[in-house]
């Protein structure tokens, strides 16, 4: 912006930064105050308890219980990310699709649960799902099952859970890359002779990649953190590393032991973001253009 | 430990207004407890009753979970609360750690008059509740499961079941199934227990973490038979639901209160406790919520109707059917072993 200026001169030139600084200053205390303070004092808990100590990350990577959970949470992680695609591409591909008024209503309908806690909808899904529940009523009812399906209480209820509340984080990054894409390359490749099906395998599938790459970061980073599904949802057996960390406060009586855990989550997210900004901008994945 | 509901916020304020208010009062201190229904029958019962008779101001503050305060108030060398009533293998762990006031009993003449079972050198019993063995009435009318055995014999019982996500009362739940007598738990044989539960894990539908949690599953039917709480089993059977429970191999489990380390009104805060575990008391806080007195005396002062005495925890034969948590043994290195072996209990 300053280089725009007509008068270059370079007092005046650090005065404007000055401004800029003093204006933006604001924010970046809040984010020192609530993000870079309380994530230094974590890692510096689980280093530091009455002296430097390395215990609490060799627990973390030698004791079972942790390398399982994190598997399990990967593995959870992965599966609400591929169900998220198959679910949400379809939509955003609608949306992109149909005249502004029905695209408007389509992504409403996407952002709506937004609105409720996500507290609520795990005790919707329990409603939904448990053995007494609404589904499992209906196919005793219809005569397709004889014992009722154990469809909650276990990963299967959390993954689906989970997906319900992803979902928009998936669709939306997925219909803001498909609105770039021109509509004059499809009928590039129908005047070309391609099929519908080829224009879209070879031309609009290509070109989406960046909003799947995107939405499936998001989702699967989002999934990591996952404590409430899982916890109301899992049955007790579904021990994510989110619920790790609390389970590891009360059990140690010293946040040490969970910050470790904490710390090697956040490293992981970290990592995943650094393999996915070789590919493509971060600002893409972020919502920035 | 998350037994009673908590509208901590609620009480909070209603406690932050009772400081305001109380600041001229001579004798004061402040008292803690979990909130809720909980602290408001302990209000009417004893709280309200002993500030009276000692001409004291009782300041009231709550909080779901003490312990964490606890430790940053007393690591402060500032602690804002005198009396605090907590689970509690919280107040041995805190005597422990020098954060709990030892208790000299020749002060506290009602608490000196208890069973030496129900008060540690830190703390005394105020209120007793049960994890029992729940049923739904409607899948066992007749011939309902009445022993932890009963629990664990699934070809005589089927059904789907659901334990406490926690090893305190599950492992003497699992030990009692196996054979071991009620009284002769302490020392856990943890091994033994470990081995028990696995043999009933997979057929465990729930492990629930909330007694909220619990609740909800007996109430919607979720589950046929579970390890929960006497409160929250008697308050889905008011609302309506068929279930019941037995004291039968009941693990009695309490809190207790405890005066933090350098409590700012320790003279108050002694005097206060043994008014709080009067017999009258005590015998008035189960005509106000579910819960069993601390104090078995309670129960030779004609407040309590017998049919009301049969209901509660504590009821001395009720009490001689059921196991007597020990505290002393959780909060020893062997119980806290136990506790981290059940994490991993859960994933295998």
């Amino acid at each position: 912006m300053a280089t725009s200026m007509p008068d270059p001169s370079q007092k005046h030139q650090r005065r404007e930064h000055g401004l800029m600084l003093a204006l933006v200053s604001p924010a970046l205390l809040v984010i020192l105050a609530l993000i870079v303070l309380p994530v230094g004092w974590l890692a510096w808990q689980s280093i530091y308890h009455d002296g430097f100590t390395l215990e609490n990350y060799r627990r973390v990577f030698t004791e079972d219980i942790y390398w399982r959970s994190f598997a399990l949470t990967f593995e959870i992680s992965l599966a609400v990310t591929v169900i998220s695609l198959l679910l949400g591409y379809p939509v955003a591909y609608l949306a992109n699709a149909v005249p502004k008024g029905w695209s408007i209503l389509i992504l409403a309908l996407v952002v709506l649960p937004f609105w409720t806690s996500v507290l609520v909808r795990a005790y919707a899904w329990l409603a939904l799902l448990q053995r007494t529940g609404v589904i499992n009523q209906l196919l005793r009812y219809l005569d397709v099952i004889s014992e009722p399906l154990a469809l909650v209480h276990n990963t299967f209820g959390t993954v689906i859970a989970t997906v319900h509340i992803l979902l928009p984080f998936m669709v939306l990054p997925l219909y803001a890359t498909m609105q770039k894409i021109p509509g004059d390359l499809m009928q590039a490749g129908a005047s070309l002779g391609a099929s519908p099906s080829l224009t879209f395998v070879r031309v609009f599938l290509p070109l989406s990649l960046p909003g799947v790459l995107a939405g499936c970061t998001m989702v699967f980073v989002l999934c990591l953190g996952f404590y409430i599904t899982p916890e109301l949802l899992g049955g007790g057996r579904t021990v994510m590393v989110s619920m790790l960390v609390s389970r590891n406060v009360e059990l140690y009586n010293q946040f040490g032991a969970a910050s470790a855990v904490a710390v090697v989550l956040l490293l992981s997210v970290l990592a995943i973001f650094f393999v996915v900004s070789r590919f493509i901008s971060l600002d893409r994945v972020l919502g920035q253009k | 430990m998350t037994m009673k509901q908590n509208f901590g916020l609620g009480c909070a304020l209603l406690g932050a207004i009772g400081l305001t208010g109380a600041a001229n009062a001579a004798e004061q201190i402040t008292f803690v407890s979990q909130g809720g229904a909980y602290q408001q029958a302990q209000t009417v019962a004893i709280l309200d009753p002993s500030a009276k008779k000692l001409g004291i101001t009782i300041n009231q503050d709550s909080i779901p979970d003490a312990w964490p305060a606890i430790k940053t108030q007393v690591g402060s060398g500032k602690p804002i609360w005198d009396v605090v009533d907590t689970p509690t293998g919280y107040c041995l762990r805190g005597g422990e750690q020098g954060l709990i006031e030892k208790l000299d009993f020749a002060k506290i003449p009602n608490a000196a008059a208890m069973p030496e079972a129900y008060r540690s050198p830190y703390s005394v019993s105020y209120e007793f509740y049960s994890s029992v063995l729940a049923y739904s009435q409607k899948t066992f009318p007749k011939d309902a499961p009445n022993s932890w055995a009963d629990f664990w014999d699934v070809k005589k019982f089927p059904g789907r079941r659901a334990l406490r996500n926690h090893p305190i009362a599950t492992l003497e739940a699992a030990l009692m199934a196996d054979g071991v007598a009620p009284d002769k738990l302490y020392p856990l044989d943890v091994d033994r227990a470990f081995k028990k539960l696995e043999e009933i894990k997979p057929n465990i539908t729930v492990w629930w973490t909330s007694g909220a949690q619990s609740a909800q599953l007996l109430n919607d039917g979720e589950v046929d038979m579970e390890m929960a709480w006497n409160g929250r089993v008697s308050a889905v059977a008011k609302e309506g639901a068929k279930v019941t429970f037995t004291y039968n191999q009941g693990i009695l489990q309490s809190t207790s209160l405890c005066i933090l380390k350098g409590a700012p009104n320790l003279d108050t805060a002694v005097k206060f406790l043994n008014e709080a575990v009067d017999p009258v008391h005590q015998a008035n806080l189960p005509l106000n919520i579910d819960y069993g007195p601390g104090n078995p005396k309670a129960f030779e002062t004609n407040v309590i109707k017998p049919e009301r005495a049969a209901q509660l925890p504590s009821e001395p034969a009720n009490a001689a059917k059921q196991a007597l948590m020990s505290y002393a043994w959780w909060s020893s290195p062997a119980g806290e072993a136990a506790e981290k072996r059940w994490a991993s209990f859960m994933q295998k």
